[in-house]
């Protein structure tokens, strides 16, 4: 026992330096999977505390047993009971197989719930038209296309708070990952197909958008700025950008498409709107032009494949999308 | 024909390829000329050609099995080291690395981590414990336990070959994944290196992995049934089970991926049909059961060192078992839960964030009978008992970590980022690592005849802990700030460097646990004579503790009984006798054989020679391989017999030595 009377100050010095610490290190930073400002990262929040609590209720008991046991049962204490031959118990066992079944069944209840709900491919109800970007990871930078604005930019992408914004995601690099982590969680970004995200920022503000998969040389400085705006804000920004020098061709597109690094920011007025899908297709019948393969279904094989050519046209209207037929867009999308 | 390579070899000049490379070359070959100059300084290639390079004993293979593993270790943490170096330095622009050489850096890491230096340390323990546990002589087909080995050695030597001829590694991550790892993006001969030093590894794994189970079902003691094995022994059947029905799976991904690199084929490619989804899948198939591969031998480690340590028998055995069993079924079911990033539907990401989560229910029963085998038990806290507690506690934090992962709407907020990073090193270290040193510490005498200094061992226990803790908890709050994984520099407005720092300050603490650990062998080398521990020195449970350390060739003289639960326990007890036969008699035993060796040297020469594309030496290899193998197959002539009174003479100086040291000691 004179041990542990030594060893009680010891660890809360410790405790005390490891608070300072963490008091000196985390000023000014941002924690921004807890600290949410949109609809979806809020949910996501939520769920990580719950299920933080969760797990708590074996934890704490855990650390506790673990602790009582070793001080009470040591060597050294010739008073506590000496058991040898006592190996089993049905009732303990029994209490540790369905107790941890019993918050693992709630927490699978919670899991079914949740996945459907915050589902990257289900769109967020609103009474707002959503805004619809379409996203390309390139060689290291982020191309977004508003085809509906008929705008563009590169390593920023601006919409209006409080409305959905539906992200069509592809590459024409290496495998991404996009990820706004203010907003809500991340989706992969692929060549040759489509994948979805819906995000909905809930307030003003410009927040931090990242590749979260390794894609070459200059993968970590795929970063971007997502900035929420004022609707009129918004409005104005297109307005403005529509009549920007700068214009998406498809020639300006293959030279973006070109590996560089350290992109700044960038906006153009839209003057190719075919190059998104363009994108897509490109790796479907690699040497075929889009125009050439859109009479024609695709060929045999790759039918048989289970390739997304039905998912091509990307600019599908969202009535399309309802949860009950989901399951066989995204089995075509990202099989 | 060899102009490609040499054009990538420049003795002159051994840093064109930049300071660290250049480093890294000098040290690599400067150990090798160390190593061949001191054996010839001390007259010693005879001893290790008769003793080590051409043995068939798997407890000597099992040695140099851990050898290997530890240098990869070593190697991995130099790596480990150069990463949290880059990322306390780069806030900004990336210094101290190149973007391109820190990505070569974190790939070297993790494959060598996981391949070399993990699966070394497990297959050590196969190779050192699971005949002696189950009381037999050998294993089941020692040959091939040999060029698995060799196989497996060859494998590391490849991969570090990378270094030397061609300079360069994968820059992909350590699964490199396509369309990266395509020729397209990743032209080079890293993941050439990549792929074929792991097929040559892999295959070694795949022939263990059979040699161990049938060694399983087939060479137990008399008496033994499966539900009176020692739980290592179970725990390694699951690990062994899992490695069987995974590792396929691992060679014919990387078969193809090899295939769409050198001849043109669209497996996995964007184009052309090709499906980079499909290989994502494939080697997660593969992947995660690999986790359980590493983690249950551990489970088993830790059950042996916590009923031994605390004087007891093993609380819940037949608990243990099912969730053995329930874990290894479960690890076949889960493999998607490292992409549900990628697109799949809510109903299957769902499907497997709940099979995910199920299998922390009979993991959560392991830690409970763990704990109630401590409870009325009499816990001596020698160092293998230090590094189970913890586990215990890093286990647990990285278990609600992992539980928070499996769902899949969380995994998305942390996917590819520093927490999930941290997660798993909280699993792999504080479970693989710490049950490695447990298992270490516990089992050394039993092979050296000596023990490990205790007052070291502690040391190096407290150095891992806290530095563990110091390097991977910045890491979890660097996730959840949206710090991704790999990136070579961040802006430094974000806030990140100081938890960076702090981060590698942790791996600092555990660079000096490991000199505590080297200290430990040298200091305990040269107290072998009074730490000496010939017998069974833990008062152990299990079998491998009733014959002499280190055991002789044979392992056991006498058959022995084992028609109980924890034999040898039974047997001091006096509940049952310790063996039936009376006798000595003359005992079989392999012979010594270089072909093992030369098999592999085989293989390596097909892989350098593939990643080269040099046709003929790859054809070469081939019909050397296959040589080798005939000359094997057609030698009936491959064991010799130890007589009786050779084995009675042995045994004898063995009780002698015994009775010698017991006196000694009580005098």
């Amino acid at each position: 026992m004179r041990k542990k009377v030594k060893l009680l100050p010891l660890i809360l010095l410790a405790f005390a330096i490891v608070a300072a610490a963490g008091v000196v290190l985390l000023r000014g930073t941002n924690v921004a999977v807890l600290n949410p400002k949109g609809t979806i990262a809020q949910d996501q929040m939520d769920l990580i505390v719950f299920t933080s609590v969760l797990s708590l209720l074996i934890v704490v008991p855990v650390f506790a047993l673990t602790i009582y046991i070793s001080l009470k049962y040591r060597a050294g204490n010739k008073k506590a009971k000496y058991n040898p031959e006592w190996d089993h118990s049905r009732t303990a066992e029994a209490i540790w197989w369905i107790v941890p079944l019993a918050l693992i069944t709630v927490l699978a209840v919670a899991t079914w719930v949740s996945t459907h709900k915050l589902d990257p491919y289900k769109p967020i109800a609103s009474d707002k038209k959503p805004i619809t970007v379409q996203v390309i990871a390139l060689q290291w930078k982020w191309l977004f296309i508003y085809p509906e604005q008929n705008i563009a930019t590169v390593n920023y992408v601006q919409f209006p708070e409080d409305t959905p914004v539906n992200f069509e995601i592809t590459a024409d690099a290496p495998m991404n990952s996009f990820w706004i982590p203010q907003l809500g969680g991340q989706v992969y970004a692929m060549a040759g197909m489509q994948t979805k995200l819906h995000l909905q920022a809930s307030h003003i503000g410009e927040y931090r958008g990242t590749s979260a998969n390794i894609s070459g040389e200059g993968f970590a400085g795929m970063v971007f700025t997502a900035k929420a705006t004022s609707e009129s804000d918004f409005n104005t920004w297109v307005a403005n950008s529509q009549k920007s020098d700068k214009k998406l061709t498809a020639a300006e597109y293959d030279a973006l498409a070109r590996p560089s690094e350290k992109n700044p920011p960038a906006t153009y007025a839209l003057s190719d709107k075919k190059i998104y899908d363009t994108t897509v297709m490109k790796y479907m019948t690699p040497g075929m032009t889009p125009e050439s393969d859109a009479g024609h279904a695709a060929p045999g094989e790759h039918e048989s494949t289970a390739q997304p050519t039905e998912a091509a046209p990307p600019t599908a209207p969202q009535g399309q999308d309802s949860p009950h037929d989901h399951n066989t867009h995204s089995h075509g999308e990202a099989h | 024909m060899f102009a490609s390579i040499l054009a990538h070899i420049d003795p002159l000049n051994p840093f064109h390829h930049g300071f660290i490379i250049g480093f890294g070359q000098i040290t690599m070959v400067g150990a090798l000329l160390a190593i061949v100059a001191a054996l010839t300084l001390f007259k010693k290639w005879k001893w290790l050609w008769r003793n080590w390079l051409t043995t068939l004993d798997p407890k000597k293979i099992g040695i140099m099995y851990l050898i290997v593993a530890a240098v990869m270790l070593l190697r991995g943490l130099a790596d480990a080291g150069m990463m949290r170096l880059q990322q306390a330095l780069s806030a900004g622009d990336p210094s101290f690395l190149t973007s391109d050489h820190f990505q070569q850096v974190f790939t070297a890491h993790g494959t060598i981590m996981i391949f070399f230096a993990a699966m070394g340390a497990i297959f050590a323990l196969f190779n050192l414990l699971i005949p002696l546990q189950i009381g037999a002589r050998d294993v089941a087909f020692p040959f091939l336990n040999a060029a698995s080995f060799w196989l497996f050695a060859a494998g590391a030597g490849l991969i570090n070959l990378s270094l030397l001829v061609g300079g360069e590694f994968a820059a992909t991550g350590w699964l490199a994944y396509p369309p990266l790892s395509g020729i397209a993006y990743s032209p080079g001969v890293g993941v050439d290196y990549w792929i074929w030093s792991l097929q040559i590894a892999g295959a070694g794994s795949l022939l263990s992995g059979i040699n161990f189970l049938v060694t399983i079902f087939k060479m137990r003691a008399p008496g033994m049934t499966f539900m009176k094995m020692p739980l290592f022994v179970w725990s390694s059947l699951g690990s062994l089970a899992l490695i069987v029905f995974a590792f396929p799976i691992l060679t014919a991904t990387l078969g193809m991926l090899a295939l769409d690199r050198s001849m043109g084929m669209h497996f996995f490619t964007s184009d052309f049909g090709g499906n980079p989804m499909m290989y994502i899948n494939l080697i997660w198939a593969w992947g995660h059961p690999e986790v359980y591969i590493l983690i249950l031998p551990a489970f088993g480690i830790f059950s042996e060192v916590v009923a031994t340590f605390s004087g007891k028998r093993l609380f819940g055995y037949k608990s243990m078992v099912w969730a053995i069993v329930a874990i290894t079924v479960l690890s076949f079911l889960v493999w998607l839960h490292h992409f549900f990033t990628m697109g799949a539907g809510a109903n299957v990401n769902a499907f497997f964030g709940i099979m995910t989560m199920i299998i922390a229910v009979p993991t959560g029963v392991k830690v409970f009978n763990w704990l109630f085998t401590m409870y009325r038990g009499r816990i001596r806290f020698t160092t293998p008992m230090l590094w189970f507690l913890g586990f215990v506690l890093t286990f647990t934090i990285g278990g609600v970590a992992g539980v928070l992962m499996s769902v899949p709407a969380i995994d998305f907020q942390v996917h590819n980022s520093l927490f999930l990073v941290a997660h798993f090193h909280t699993m792999i270290v504080g479970g693989v690592v710490f049950g490695a040193f447990a298992g270490f510490t516990y089992w050394f005498p039993k092979f050296t005849g000596w023990k490990l200094n205790e007052t070291l061992g502690k040391w190096a226990f407290w150095c891992w802990l806290l530095g563990f803790l110091g390097a991977f908890v910045p890491l979890y709050i660097l996730g959840l700030m949206g710090a991704t994984r790999r990136l070579d520099h961040y802006d430094p407005s974000l806030g990140w460097q100081g938890l960076f720092i702090v981060a590698g300050l942790g791996l600092a603490l555990i660079f000096a646990g490991v000199g505590f650990q080297i200290l430990q062998l040298i200091v305990s080398y040269f107290q072998r004579k009074t730490n000496r521990a010939t017998g069974d020195i833990w008062d152990g449970r299990t079998l491998e503790w009733s014959t002499s350390s280190p055991p002789a060739e044979y392992n056991f003289a006498h058959m022995p009984n084992a028609s109980e639960r924890d034999a040898f326990w039974e047997v001091k007890q006096g509940n049952i006798p310790a063996t039936t036969e009376t006798a000595y008699k003359p005992i079989r035993v392999p012979k010594n054989t270089p072909l093992a060796m030369f098999v592999a040297g085989a293989a390596c020469t097909i892989g350098f020679a593939v990643i080269w594309k040099l046709w003929w030496l790859a054809i070469l290899g081939l019909l050397g391989l296959i040589t080798l193998l005939i000359i094997r197959f057609s030698d009936d002539d491959t064991e010799r017999t130890i007589s009786a009174a050779e084995v009675k003479k042995i045994e004898q100086a063995r009780q002698q030595k015994q009775e010698e040291e017991h006196s000694w000691a009580t005098s």
